[in-house]
């Protein structure tokens, strides 16, 4: 009986020794599977990219290409970096200060994500109730700082990692 | 299944049949003994049979002419629609096609809720008919996004972020999804070798929807359960296929009116613009069978939320048999169930067409009284109705309202009475 009963133990563990060797050998060659659906060297190459902004006057826009996404680059007049900053936070959804989302002495550029956060349409400028972006989508309306106000977006627009390269270039990516 | 067994004539037959019952299979498809009182709501089994071999057909020819790159997808199917010869011929019928075979299976849906053929001992083809028709939606949307115009692209961006709403990894399953930061080429590609392979996994559950339907057998608009054969049961050959070939030409000459006379009609006129990442079209729209759920995403003022009610709006649909507390199957007896179920359908029609409305004001009001009504209908009303309704007697056969002209009381069974 003893006999009996060891006999099947170690068939339990080779079977499970088995099943495990094999669960790892079907997850080494499903990964791969799953990872090459992943955004590939040439998407990634396309990570940064360099915009001139020496033609931009006050309170105009532009909107350029970054990873397939646009980037809305938007040169602030002082009046408009005031009504950013004179919103109460708990107005927000999604409190944030104007400042944390500007350069520190570059206060004018606002450099954002022009993608909606709700499901990533291509908010209007200059539309809205708050004087700032309004998806056509499913009607979020964002304020001067691409901040949410109103609507089913979740946060604000997000603001890409950026740097600038001289006084006239902008580096994204 | 309980036919006699089959022999082939020729000496040739029965030694195939030997090695592979081919013959067997074919004489059971021809003999199935079939309810003798269904009505034209059964015929469309077969139309969606017709119009799933219609979509890959036409969608291989359409493959050998296509170009599955976002700088020359929407060009090529201008080469389609200008140069191939019966190009345009083969598109719209394609293109008109999943409307149409949108329009049966929702007929289809409708007509096993109606007659409960959902119910034991059908659960399992009910299932396996629901992923049919998640992959039905999956390909059809994969499938308008190729033709690259702004409907594409920006039908894409939008069904592809409802992922990004899922906490923590969202965002990574979403770029995930497009192989690319954005819908871009990447996203195209895959959309493209995707929707070639969908058509050919719902070949193979639609084997397996059939050969569950063919255990229990067909429900019937009585909805009681039959003796095979007998004298409540004919042939599917020649009696049920002349009816289905019927129904189907009629089908076939409303797809053509369409594909003919208005090809255009169900489609967006934004999709003939090329896709351009830094414009959004100010009205985007699903195609009109996606409507429904799409309103039922927008009328949730949260993304998460949004989501998660549109997805359930689906899955709901999965426990249905479980939800449904009556042991009657067929509307025709259940006088209380009956009118929910018109209810429902009203609603139905109500949420496509406030999802095509912009989703504000009065809409917005009628996609939230309408989603919450979806969802009292399949949680609230099946379960309680089931339990409190009398139901009417049902007969114990199908020849006797047939052939006594009406279900006499004396000789109906009351199924209803409580324990």
């Amino acid at each position: 009986m003893s006999k009996e009963e060891k006999k099947v133990n170690r068939r339990d563990f080779l079977f499970t020794a088995s099943y495990t060797v094999g669960a790892v050998g079907v997850g080494a060659v499903i990964w791969p599977m799953i990872d090459q659906m992943n955004p590939d060297k040439a998407q990634q190459a396309l990570a940064t990219t360099e915009v001139d902004i020496s033609n931009i006057e006050p309170g105009k826009s532009i909107t350029v290409l970054w990873r397939g996404k646009p980037v809305f680059l938007k040169r602030r007049t002082p009046e408009e970096i005031a009504e950013a900053r004179a919103v109460n936070m708990d107005d927000l959804p999604d409190p944030q200060m104007d400042e944390e989302r500007v350069k520190e002495g570059k206060d004018e550029w606002l450099v954002m994500l022009g993608v909606c956060t709700h499901l990533g349409c291509v908010p209007l400028k200059d539309k809205g109730d708050f004087n700032g972006w309004f998806c056509p989508c499913h009607g979020s309306h964002y304020d001067v700082s691409g901040r949410i106000r109103k609507g089913p977006a979740p946060t604000n627009m997000e603001i890409p990692k950026f740097e600038f390269v001289d006084s006239n270039t902008i580096k994204i990516g | 299944m309980s036919e006699k067994e089959y022999t082939p004539k020729s000496k040739a037959g029965k030694w195939l049949n030997d090695r592979l019952p081919l013959l067997t299979l074919g004489a059971h498809l021809t003999d199935y003994p079939t309810p003798k009182n269904l009505n034209y709501w059964w015929t469309f089994g077969g139309i969606l049979t017709f119009c799933l071999i219609t979509q890959i057909v036409t969608g291989i020819v359409l493959a050998m002419h296509y170009v599955a790159h976002a700088d020359l997808a929407f060009a090529s199917v201008e080469h389609i629609m200008r140069d191939v010869n019966y190009g345009w011929l083969i598109r719209y019928i394609h293109s008109n096609g999943a409307s149409m075979f949108f329009l049966a299976v929702y007929i289809h849906i409708f007509r096993s809720l109606f007659y409960g053929s959902y119910k034991s001992p059908r659960e399992v083809i009910w299932i396996i008919g629901l992923m049919i028709y998640l992959l039905m939606m999956a390909a059809a949307f994969m499938g308008y996004v190729l033709p690259w115009g702004q409907m594409s692209f920006w039908g894409a961006t939008v069904i592809t972020n409802l992922f990004s709403a899922i906490p923590l990894v969202g965002d990574s399953i979403t770029t995930w999804l497009w192989g690319a930061y954005s819908v871009d080429n990447p996203t195209l590609n895959r959309f493209f070798s995707l929707h070639y392979l969908i058509p050919f996994l719902i070949l193979g559950l639609v084997v397996l929807h059939i050969w569950a339907l063919h255990v229990p057998g067909n429900n019937n608009p009585v909805g009681i359960d039959i003796k095979k054969p007998s004298k409540d049961t004919v042939p599917f050959h020649p009696y049920i296929t002349i009816k289905d070939a019927f129904a189907l030409l009629v089908f076939m000459i409303i797809f053509a009116g369409f594909v003919f006379f208005t090809p255009n009609v169900l489609g967006h006129s934004d999709n003939y613009i090329p896709a351009n990442p830094l414009v959004t079209p100010a009205h985007i729209v699903p195609e009109w069978y996606l409507l429904p759920f799409y309103a039922i995403l927008r009328s949730v003022p949260d993304k998460l939320g949004g989501v998660i009610l549109m997805f359930s709006a689906i899955f709901i649909l999965f426990v249905l048999p479980w939800l449904d507390t009556s042991k009657v199957r067929s509307a025709v007896f259940r006088p209380i169930y009956r009118q929910f179920f018109w209810i429902l359908v009203i609603d139905v029609l109500i949420l496509g067409y406030v999802g095509a409305m912009p989703a504000e004001g009065v809409y917005l009001v009628l996609a939230r009284v309408g989603t919450i009504y979806y969802f009292l209908h399949f949680i609230v009303v099946m379960p309680v109705v089931g339990y409190l309704e009398k139901t009417d007697p049902i007969p114990m056969s199908i020849s006797e309202p047939v052939l006594s002209g009406g279900a006499e009381p004396s000789i109906a069974r009351k199924v209803n009475e409580k324990v």
